[in-house]
């Protein structure tokens, strides 16, 4: 993919710097091998996300390829995160643009 | 309606969870917890690349600076998983929080064996030539694919 930006605005070079007031976003991506009801159990589990909300985000990911499961400061993305690792889903984390 | 098999895990009167393991599945399982473990220590090799992902895919400084601080607790909880897995392989009742242990160390074993497999969704595991070096590989993969999902379904019982 490419980006349309015009040529002649010139970003600041600290814009891609970290901002602190923009929310980081945690994203679970598709993967052929975490089964469905696995992937629904762990939204349940570690979010709290109730099973209708769970299977949705689980079905997003399926077909949509990523969904975004939580968003926050940096410190709770990176908890997220890591719960998410360590339920072996493929999980990454990016400040919301 | 018909249900067409017992699931492997039933929760039990009074908390926790009865297992009902074939004989053969029961020692496929007593298997894993040494070598998911030698392979945990060893650290990211072809076959264990889905058991690290990257946190940060768009920053190389803040994804090894995480790296560094999460690596070690990750691998850490893998390890407890895999423990307990071991302390209860011959275990007819498990408490939620084993067989929560259980599910996470097969479904770790199936993120080997599908990146070694190179699995992919459009496609069955078990098409592929059953004289095949890799075929035991599929069978077991399949095995543990099915009770994962007994296990997930027991667990979502408990579930609020």
């Amino acid at each position: 993919m490419s980006t349309l930006a015009p040529a002649e605005v010139k970003q600041p070079a600290d814009e891609e710097s970290v901002v602190p007031d923009r929310p980081w976003i945690v994203l679970v991506w598709n993967d052929p091998i975490n089964l469905m009801s696995y992937v629904t159990f762990v939204f349940q589990k570690l979010f709290g996300y109730s099973l209708e909300k769970a299977t949705a985000l689980m079905l997003d990911v399926h077909q949509k390829g990523r969904a975004v499961v939580s968003s926050g400061t940096r410190e709770r993305a990176e908890l997220d995160v890591f719960r998410l690792h360590e339920h072996g889903l493929w999980a990454t984390m990016q400040q919301d643009s | 309606m018909v249900r067409l098999r017992k699931s492997r895990f039933d929760r039990a009167r009074g908390g926790g969870f009865r297992v009902r393991l074939a004989p053969d599945e029961r020692a496929l399982l007593a298997s894993l917890p040494d070598q998911l473990e030698a392979l945990v220590a060893g650290g990211v090799g072809p076959g264990t690349v889905r058991l690290f992902p990257p946190a940060y895919a768009q920053d190389a400084e803040m994804e090894a600076e995480y790296q560094q601080l999460m690596r070690e607790e990750l691998v850490r909880r893998r390890m407890e998983a895999v423990g307990m897995v071991r302390d209860t392989i011959d275990a007819e009742r498990l408490t939620e929080e084993q067989l929560h242990a259980w599910v996470r160390v097969l479904n770790d074993v199936r993120l080997v064996l599908g990146t070694l497999l190179d699995v992919s969704e459009d496609s069955d595991v078990l098409d592929a030539d059953q004289e095949g070096p890799d075929y035991g590989q599929r069978v077991v993969y399949v095995v543990l694919s099915d009770i994962v999902d007994d296990g997930v379904s027991a667990l979502a019982g408990t579930l609020p």
